[in-house]
């Protein structure tokens, strides 16, 4: 492998439905540093069908090139014929960083192209930068510069790693949605559009979709909150929730929960915050009730600002959030349902 | 039917992480369970088992100490057990990990393979489609439910806002979510036979078409640059003060920083 | 001599350790509070053989040996001290004399079912006027052609009115004993639904407040004649040599209840704080617990060589009694030090070592006092 022939960001520029999902952008405005510090462009992989009209849209966010792999075989997301795509893609243009959104689809397709491929790939990551390794010269060892270093988090939050993939290319990550940053879209910004067809016959791997059912999502998707009312176990009942949804109309927020409330049964998995559950980085997060699990804390610590009220003044909550109250939520709460609203009323 | 299922033994992330100097993870002084994902993934198969009839072999890749989630397995019902232990494997990543598990089940008879979705110790929920990919064989991720109809698979493979009814003809790797199952108590009983049964242990010379170059520390394409401790957010201020002060003071904060 | 556990043993351990903290912990409280019998675990533990632990596989059981079974009692214990009388009653005192006594007829169609825990067993032996001197009874059973008709009442009896199959032990006759008039005492197997065999008041207790307890009442209760266990006239032999194995699943109840009230308020200890410092750094606690867990150690090496004894011994009267006396103390000594460590808070419901003070009581008092394992300790030292 000539690791010099591998050159340019890459993005798979995830779609569902012919939409674009929001962490392709978020991809791209990290892509977008990643290759000033290399000088090199970047460029989108828009895989599906009848999708080139979305070209546009990634141009506005940052894409340089937009290469358009589309066939009716890429209609809805299948493992193989996205991964024949998109391997294709990355043997014949040689990009030297190929980022892919840690989602339910690009977790599935990531691994699958790398291995074809025969490259590393880093789950999950939360920080991309360029730098060397290894981090400090070691004598005897060749220190590599120009390097995608992904750091993400192991061990439930416990940890913390930084990962590199000197000798193999594409360097291949998948990040976590809801932590890179995407820009300003720059309206009527155009990319280089290239349509790229590495033809599809379909075999035992291309499986077969019997049938697509989408939940309907009651709610605001917690990650794009911007101000989070969440709740552990110390709200005490399903119930319960009602004085946190209350407190959630008033200020304009949403109601998110810790993993023992999902656990419990009160709350759907989609409200979940943490390590198992989702990132979060809400200008205010509200945790009430919640003690502060560190799987909780890795996923909310990101936030603005941290208000915590718990009644019991050693819960590690207290460790990271900006504002804690010590006391019953079941008093609190409401108290401050009522004054907010007068405060708003009062500055209308 | 044959099934595969491929197991880990992992710490439990509850009791602390510990590093060798070379930044890799100290297992041996962690606490350690079988990974939960791979725990449903097993639960599956005994399910399967059960309703079809089947014969479910375990796979571990691990310290001759991983042995013991093996033993678990097969106190769970597994019929039995292959613990992968080599110091040439060491150090993998999920590309060597991949390729190791790979060569292992290439010995094997299988229908389907299954392996959780992601271990809690890596959380990274590559190895299982990268085994696929060695394969060559199907993969489908995430799958909340499993049933077999013929020579396919039927699954509903979870999207964040759908899922999909997917059918594949077996031989098929799928990826187990513990949201899929409870999986099930051993018995006491059961606990004595697997103890009585035979593991089989294979090592480096045992993996089937696996080049040296693809294995263990050096094998593994990605490399450890840093790894620590997580550096946590200093904490803030913390008050106890009666319900009404409580509310002022958070109104307060509220306003100091222009929410409301 | 070895004191490390096998690695199956450990296992076992890990599995009843997650079982009771994930099934049986939960319902403890409510469990106690409501006086409830815990039905739905009962049928969880049957499902994953709990209840027939070391019987043989062949009678339905999981064929471990004894010290598995304590160790399950103990586990359970830990958390719930009336989850554990239950499994100890159901499997020492109905499954084991089945096994040790019973025809194959009487296994077939009485072991299986309960081993499976398809069926819960119970004991009747302790009598109004016959407790710790057993030799009172007055049930009579009297042939009446091919049945027993059984009258007479038992009472304090664990599982009552919940189990199905009773092994219950009554006057047959009367015997010249060296000179002397002594009963004849027989043992029977009794099915639940058995006209003429009704119960009585449930008792209102201090502790293991979940376990039924209950009297059981037969009037002209006719039961068939295949229905003695053992030989007629060795029921008292059977009640004893069953009491030994018993002894050593309350000794592991008694052993649960000390270990779960150590862990707990190791737990407290380190975090309520006091003068500005947790509890646990003043000495006077640290010497609490260190003589609280010494004790506790103690008591489990007396409990699983009484299990062992079981295993490898034909008899293991004294083992039993000495762990049984030994445990049942601890359990009194280190429960009440942990409410004393507690505080106030010891005191009230919300905490659990108040139960678990409670529940260790009985543990002095049935299957034998205190006072009866000395008498058969001090019997074996001066025979």
């Amino acid at each position: 492998m000539n690791l010099e022939e591998y050159k340019g960001v890459y993005v798979f520029a995830q779609q569902v439905d012919n939409e674009i999902s929001s962490i392709a952008f978020e991809l791209l405005g990290k892509a977008k540093d990643l290759a000033k510090d290399l000088s090199t462009d970047v460029t989108a992989v828009l895989i599906g069908s009848e999708v080139k009209g979305l070209a546009d849209q990634l141009a506005e966010y940052g894409a340089d090139k937009v290469i358009v792999v589309d066939d009716p075989e890429l209609k809805n997301y299948r493992t193989e014929p996205y991964a024949h795509a998109l391997s294709s893609v990355i043997n014949k243009y040689k990009p030297e960083i190929m980022l892919v959104g840690a989602t339910a689809i690009g977790r599935d397709l990531g691994p699958r192209v790398s291995a074809r491929v025969a490259t590393g790939l880093t789950a999950d990551c939360t920080v991309l930068e360029i730098g060397d390794f290894p981090l400090q010269a070691v004598p005897g060892q060749e220190q590599l510069h120009n390097q995608l270093l992904m750091t993400r988090p192991a061990f439930g939050g416990n940890t913390i790693a930084t990962i590199a993939c000197p000798y193999n290319r594409p360097q291949m990550a998948t990040v976590r949605a809801g932590v890179m940053q995407k820009i300003e879209p720059v309206k009527g910004a155009k990319a280089v559009v290239e349509e790229f067809n590495p033809g599809f016959t379909p075999d035992n791997k291309y499986v077969e979709i019997l049938d697509i059912v989408k939940s309907v999502a009651e709610t605001v998707d917690i990650m794009d909150a911007k101000i989070l009312v969440s709740g552990g176990r110390g709200v005490g009942s399903p119930e319960n929730f009602k004085i946190l949804e209350d407190l959630a109309a008033v200020i304009g927020g949403t109601v998110s929960c810790s993993r023992a409330v999902v656990d419990s049964g009160w709350k759907p998995k989609d409200l979940q915050v943490g390590q198992t559950g989702k990132t979060v980085r809400p200008n205010v997060y509200f945790a009430i009730g919640i003690s502060g699990a560190i799987q909780h804390v890795a996923g909310m610590e990101e936030s603005d600002i941290i208000i915590a009220i718990n009644k019991d003044a050693d819960a590690p909550i207290f460790d990271v959030a900006d504002y804690g109250v010590v006391g019953d939520l079941n008093k609190i709460v409401p108290k401050l349902t009522e004054a907010l609203k007068a405060e708003i009323a009062a500055s209308k | 039917m044959k099934i595969v299922v491929c197991i880990k033994q992992v710490p439990d992330t509850k009791g602390g992480v510990k590093f060798n100097p070379d930044g890799t993870l100290d297992r041996g002084a962690m606490l350690t369970i079988m990974n939960p994902d791979d725990k449903a993934g097993l639960e599956a198969a005994l399910r399967l088992k059960d309703q079809y009839g089947a014969e479910v072999t375990v796979v571990t890749m691990g310290l001759p100490k991983a042995e013991e989630v093996l033993r678990e397995a097969m106190a769970m019902g597994a019929d039995k057990g292959i613990l992968v232990t080599d110091r040439v494997l060491g150090g993998a990543d999920t590309w060597a990990t991949s390729t190791t598990i790979a060569g292992a089940i290439r010995n094997l008879e299988y229908d389907l393979i299954i392996t959780g979705r992601q271990a809690i110790d890596g959380d990274t929920a590559q190895v299982g489609p990268q085994i696929s990919e060695h394969l060559d064989i199907p993969v489908i991720s995430y799958a909340q439910d499993i049933k077999i109809e013929g020579d396919s698979v039927v699954v509903e493979r979870q999207y964040e806002d759908r899922y999909h009814v997917v059918k594949a003809k077996m031989p098929c790797l799928i990826t187990a979510l513990s949201e899929l199952n409870d999986p099930r108590y051993m018995t006491p009983g059961g606990i004595f036979d697997a103890y009585k049964k035979e593991i089989t242990v294979w090592g480096r010379a045992d993996l089937k078409d696996v080049d040296d170059s693809n294995l263990g520390l050096k094998g593994s394409p990605t490399k450890i640059a840093k790894a620590s401790d997580k550096v946590r957010k200093g904490a803030g201020e913390k008050v106890t003060l009666d319900p009404d002060e409580s509310v002022s003071y958070i109104v307060d904060k509220l306003k100091v920083k222009h929410v409301i | 001599m070895d004191f490390t556990l096998s690695k199956e043993h450990e296992m076992a351990r890990a599995l009843f350790k997650e079982f009771a903290e994930k099934e049986v912990k939960p319902l403890a409280q409510e469990v106690d509070e409501n006086e409830a019998f815990p039905r739905e675990t009962v049928e969880k533990m049957a499902k994953l053989g709990f209840l027939g632990i070391p019987v043989p596989k062949e009678y339905g059981g999981q064929g471990c040996d004894p010290l598995t079974y304590a160790m399950c009692v103990e586990e359970l214990s830990k958390v719930c001290g009336t989850t554990g009388v239950i499994v100890s009653a159901h499997t020492s005192l109905c499954c084991d004399p089945i096994m040790t006594y019973g025809t194959e007829e009487q296994k077939q169609k009485y072991l299986i079912p309960l081993a499976k825990g398809e069926k819960l067993g119970a004991f009747g032996l302790t009598e109004p006027g016959a407790g710790t001197d057993a030799q009172g009874q007055q049930t009579k059973a009297v042939l009446d052609g091919d049945e027993w008709v059984l009258n007479g009442s038992k009472c304090f009896i664990t599982n009552g009115k919940e189990a199905d199959v009773y092994v219950i032990f009554a006057i047959t006759g009367t015997v010249e004993k060296r000179g002397r008039m002594t009963k004849e005492i027989s043992a029977f197997i009794v099915e639940k639904g058995t006209p003429g065999f009704t119960f009585g008041t449930k008792e209102k207790k201090m502790g293991i407040r979940g376990s039924s307890t209950y009297e059981l009442i037969f009037t002209d209760c006719r039961i068939p004649k295949e229905n003695m266990l053992g030989q007629q006239g060795k029921g008292f032999g059977i009640a004893m040599h069953t009491l030994d194995g018993g002894r050593i699943g309350i000794a592991s109840q008694a052993l649960g209840l000390a270990e779960g009230a150590l862990e707990t308020t190791i737990s407290y200890v380190k975090e309520r704080k006091q003068f500005g410092r947790a509890i646990g750094a003043f000495q006077n606690t640290q010497f609490q617990l260190a003589d609280m867990a010494t004790k506790v150690q103690a008591a489990q090496l007396l409990v699983y060589k009484a299990a062992m004894a079981k295993a490898t011994q034909k008899v293991y009267s004294v083992e039993a009694a000495m762990a049984k006396l030994y445990a049942a103390e601890v359990a009194m000594e280190v429960t009440t030090k942990a409410v004393q460590l507690h505080g106030g808070y010891g005191y009230i419901r919300e905490y659990d070592v108040e139960r678990m003070m409670r529940d260790a009581k009985i543990t002095e008092i049935y299957e034998g006092t205190s006072e009866v394992q000395r008498m058969v300790i001090s019997g074996s030292l001066l025979k």
